[in-house]
């Protein structure tokens, strides 16, 4: 059954029928619970890569008890190899805009925050023009709800919800301790929504056409499309919307270049998953269906045979270093005790089972360290040690 | 409703209280965490990770410290998962971390240290990061040591500096690899706002930040035959140094030490406790010379509050954040330095030596002192006026390379001249002392009559709450202090200079109309100064408070003013408070500093 699934295309996402007053002023005709109920029963999940269930997470914010809420679109896209945001900022920007706004009546919020990456500057003006139209349009319905542009400034960490709001709050950006989680205490103490670029857009689908025709695509437990960002060795690059579910050998089928060996799948810290397991892989959240299942935040990396997949564990390793905030000792330390290994492997300065103690370190760091970024470090550098054993030692 | 919650604690079912940490309710079971970043006097940070613990059900393992225990929960703490994760971050801390233990000040008492050691951690297959990274020593203050090398990156110092001091000289910087606990531009700590009070030395868990030691310099001068060595002893210290000796906190010592101080070789063994009572006379009476042309002459360039002056720390932190306070601030030197104004001069002239051949060492709960012996207003005798300042641990570390069994030591007294004092100078070591002492000679210079409370304990200034304020009403006074009458004298008292800089906003913004203010820069006042023994928290202070309070309770004379040798330097040298001697050796002035 899952063999015979094929790569099935779908637009929605970029697909604009500036329709989005219709949207807004027909959702918040709407119960809040009613909308709630739609969203949770779409099964949409984050897809920022993390895919926690986003009719939960608005409901848990709903829920709490505040007058001040916050809505955050969290933009501040950096996982190497991604660039879906940028492009459904720059070309649907009404959508996340409107979603936002949606989430704001069903949670009692009435400011919104988009926390753009700060390499993205050069969305910002026209950004905040949409804006001023987007907010003239909710005085014209009488929806109190404001949106304001934060710029990051470049940091990677930032894109992890609890440090985002600490930079948005004038601190370093450094994940928080959890619980307390966002939904009941995030930006200021408040309690907070913050969502993907995506998962914005996704929600605002299925505000227009409904949870079933969302639910309908993809499989069970991945609901739904998803964008893609794919690079690397392919013959063509660029942003596709693609059902969930789909096997890898269905992927590479369609995008490799005839000599695919490997694909990175949800950039650095997602995994590298070898051409001869591409048959069992599947694009999705969880559950098994026929082998190894892959979240993504949607970065899709293929790579040739004239690829070393050290230099490429070497160039995540050198990023995870630089990139962690440095708080946590797992992380911190982890990633350069991680980063200089395999450089002493790779020398002879140490021998190939010392691969085993670094494999064993990952472990560690995914179970200790602070926030996603230290734990998801493991998922890069053992699916590739494990899978190229080899060109780690020779 | 029931405020408890039933959890497991290693297969151990156990009824908690609601909103306690995992890490709390293992402590109140009996079972012992390993912290690193986590401090009873800071807020949590969760960033070492050492303190995980298994929540059965869940994959990743939570730190204990952040963690609130939750109803159903099941943990342990030290199931095999546990174990190895924790060994692996104590591993991964010292290959980042300059473990060079015997050449570190800090050998015997430092937090990784003991985990590595409890941890069995005999090897270290993780390579050695130091070599990668371009550390120096910052040795520039005359105080505090900080190296980077045997940081980490805990961040407790900074929230120390943030929290506790509110000065927040020390800070995190850049990501990474290159995370590093730096100050404002990099500069050196003696060029930024660092008060050098030394509460970072004291929450530091390793040798990363320590204060700049001059043990061997003062084994020199004791040596030396040519040299008078005279050495005094600052209160707080005699109910600290016991913790170093192995006694409990609050453990009072003041005979034992003056007996080691003796078997050390310094020539004379006084007590600061003496110029704490001369401070009281000179300070006491500027209160009240201010209060009299404020109130009878209306003058109007007379600056009240006024506020205490013996916190070296308090006073570097006012000159960077409230410069235009400056002449609220009594003029007196601090009680060491009028020792050492007076120790060669009043001191040398009485015992007929060159105050050449004098050396002046003091022996203090504070490394600020070291900054303030320092200071060039500091030299009024002709000389440096205190020669050399230990520290409570440096004074431990001379009594143990002496090979003396201090808890065998015969308690001794202190030796003549300066050396008598009252329980109004021990106080001066515990938060809200210095009002306390200054109100008993002061109510009673104005109404003749003592201070109306309970066998002279004016319980409204002690305790250790952050901002404690008091009233004392002036009734019937004596004729000379006729204009007081019915005036209610309005005292605050702050320890911890995050709760000074309350206070001062409150007075800046008009809100306070305080009279006289005590301000001590560490949390507890000088007994929980920077230069007392590590380990530091609230309760240790709390037990050495009690001490410093019996210590009062006990001596026989317990107001500065009744102290005969306060009588007899009046009478035979300073003629009188405030006078002509006084201004030039026993009183000094501030400098506005730039806060960047």
């Amino acid at each position: 059954m899952a063999n015979s699934y094929l790569l099935k295309r779908a637009d929605f996402i970029f697909r604009n029928e500036n329709d989005w007053e219709q949207i807004l002023s027909n959702s918040i005709k709407k119960k809040p619970q009613a909308l709630i109920n739609e969203l949770i029963s779409s099964e949409l999940k984050g897809r920022g890569g993390a895919g926690f269930p986003t009719g939960l997470k608005w409901k848990l914010a709903a829920e709490a008890k505040s007058d001040v809420k916050y809505i955050i679109c969290n933009a501040d896209e950096g996982e190497p190899g991604t660039f879906k945001d940028r492009e459904i900022l720059s070309k649907v920007p009404f959508k996340v805009l409107t979603a936002m706004a949606v989430c704001g009546y069903i949670t009692g919020a009435r400011q919104g925050y988009i926390y753009l990456r700060g390499e993205y500057k050069f969305l910002e003006d026209e950004l905040n023009k949409v804006i001023d139209e987007f907010e003239y349009y909710c005085k014209e319905i009488k929806l109190d709800f404001k949106i304001d542009v934060f710029m990051g400034s470049g940091a990677y960490i930032c894109g992890e919800e609890t440090a985002l709001m600490e930079s948005m709050e004038g601190y370093r950006g450094e994940p928080r301790n959890k619980p307390p989680f966002p939904t009941l205490e995030g930006y200021e103490g408040k309690p907070t929504v913050i969502n993907n670029v995506e998962t914005l857009a996704h929600a605002y689908t299925i505000f227009k056409e409904g949870a079933k025709k969302f639910y309908d695509l993809g499989v069970q437990y991945s609901r739904g499309t998803k964008l893609f960002s794919v690079s690397g060795d392919t013959p063509k690059p660029g942003i596709y919307e693609l059902e969930l579910g789909m096997s890898l050998q269905d992927f590479v089928y369609e995008f490799g270049d005839g000599d695919t060996k490997a694909v990175q799948v949800g950039g650095a810290s997602g995994f590298l998953v070898p051409r001869k397991k591409f048959k069992d892989a599947a694009i999705g959240y969880q559950g098994k269906l026929t082998g190894i299942s892959l979240p993504t935040g949607g970065s899709m990396m293929l790579f040739n045979s004239s690829r070393s997949m050290y230099n490429v564990l070497d160039n995540y390793l050198e990023f995870f270093r630089e990139e962690s905030c440095g708080q946590c000792t797992p992380c911190r330390v982890g990633c350069q005790q991680l980063l200089l290994g395999i450089k002493a492997v790779k020398r002879g300065e140490k021998p190939a089972s010392y691969l085993e103690k670094l494999l064993r370190l990952t472990e560690t760091m995914q179970y200790t360290a602070k926030c996603g970024l230290g734990q998801s470090v493991a998922n890069s550098f053992s699916s590739i040690v494990e899978n190229f054993r080899e060109e780690m030692i020779y | 409703m029931s405020d408890k919650i039933n959890i497991t604690i290693n297969g151990l079912p156990v009824k908690v209280n609601k909103n306690l940490t995992i890490l709390e309710a293992a402590e109140l079971e009996g079972i012992r965490i390993p912290t690193l970043c986590y401090h009873k006097d800071l807020c949590v940070a969760g960033n070492c990770r050492v303190c995980v613990v298994e929540l059965i059900g869940q994959k990743r393992l939570s730190a204990a410290c952040a963690t609130p225990c939750e109803e159903g929960m099941e943990i342990l703490t030290n199931s095999l998962k546990v174990r190895n994760s924790r060994k692996h971050i104590i591993e991964l801390l010292l290959s980042e971390h300059n473990a060079d233990c015997t050449k570190c000040y800090r050998n015997g008492n430092c937090e990784l240290q003991e985990l590595a050691s409890e941890y069995k951690i005999m090897t270290q297959d993780f390579l050695e990061l130091v070599p990668f990274k371009n550390y120096t020593i910052d040795n520039f203050s005359p105080s505090i040591i900080k190296d980077d090398s045997k940081c980490i990156r805990c961040q407790r110092c900074v929230r120390t500096c943030a929290e506790l001091q509110g000065v927040n000289a020390l800070t995190v910087s850049h990501k990474g690899d290159q995370m590093k606990i730096t100050t404002f531009f990099e500069k050196h700590m003696n060029e930024v706002i660092c008060t050098s009070c030394g509460q970072c030395v004291n929450h530091c868990p390793t040798g990363a930040l320590v204060e700049k030691n001059y043990i061997e310099e003062v084994w020199e001068v004791i040596t030396d035959p040519k040299k008078h060595v005279i050495v005094q002893t600052a209160p707080a210290v005699r109910v600290g140094l016991g913790e170093e000796m192995g006694l409990k906190p609050g453990t009072r010592v003041t005979g034992k030490m003056v007996a080691a101080l003796k078997r050390l070789g310094f020539d004379s063994v006084l007590d600061t406790d003496f110029t704490a009572d001369l401070t009281i006379m000179e300070e006491g009476t500027e209160l009240l010379t201010r209060l009299k042309k404020a109130l009878v002459d209306k003058d109007e360039n007379v600056r009240l509050p006024l506020t205490t002056s013996c916190s070296p720390g308090w006073i570097k932190y006012i000159e960077h954040m409230y410069p235009e306070y400056l002449e609220n601030v009594s003029t007196c030197k601090s009680p060491q330095q009028m020792f050492g104004a007076l120790a060669k001069t009043y001191y040398a002239k009485a015992r007929r030596l060159d105050p050449e051949n004098i050396v002046s060492v003091s022996i203090m709960p504070c490394t600020a002192k070291k900054y303030e012996a320092a200071r060039p207003e500091m030299y009024d005798s002709g000389y440096r006026d205190v020669d050399y300042v230990l520290t409570t641990r440096e004074m431990a570390i001379l009594i143990k390379q002496a090979g003396l069994d201090f808890n065998k030591l015969e308690p001794v007294k202190f030796d003549r001249l300066m050396g008598e004092s009252t329980g109004a100078g021990v106080i001066f070591g515990a938060t809200g002392g210095v009002m306390e002492a200054a109100l008993r000679t002061a109510y009673e210079i104005v109404t003749g009559r003592e201070v109306p409370f309970d066998n002279l304990n004016i319980t409204p200034v002690r305790g250790l709450e952050g901002v404690r304020e008091a009233t004392i009403k002036i009734e019937k006074p004596v004729k000379e202090w006729a204009f007081l009458d019915g005036i209610e004298l309005k005292c605050a008292v702050a320890h911890g200079l995050a709760n000074a800089r309350k206070v001062m906003d409150a007075v800046k913004s008009g809100k306070a109309d305080y009279h006289f203010i005590e301000i001590m820069a560490c949390p507890g006042g000088c007994l929980g100064g920077g230069g007392q023994p590590i380990p530091t928290n609230p309760e240790i202070r709390k037990k050495r408070a009690e001490a410093i309070y019996a210590e009062d309770g006990d001596m026989p004379i317990r107001k500065s003013h009744m102290n005969p040798e306060i009588t007899k330097i009046y009478k035979d040298f300073l003629k009188e408070p405030l006078g002509e001697i006084s201004h030039h050796l026993l009183h000094t002035k501030y400098i506005k500093r730039e806060r960047y």
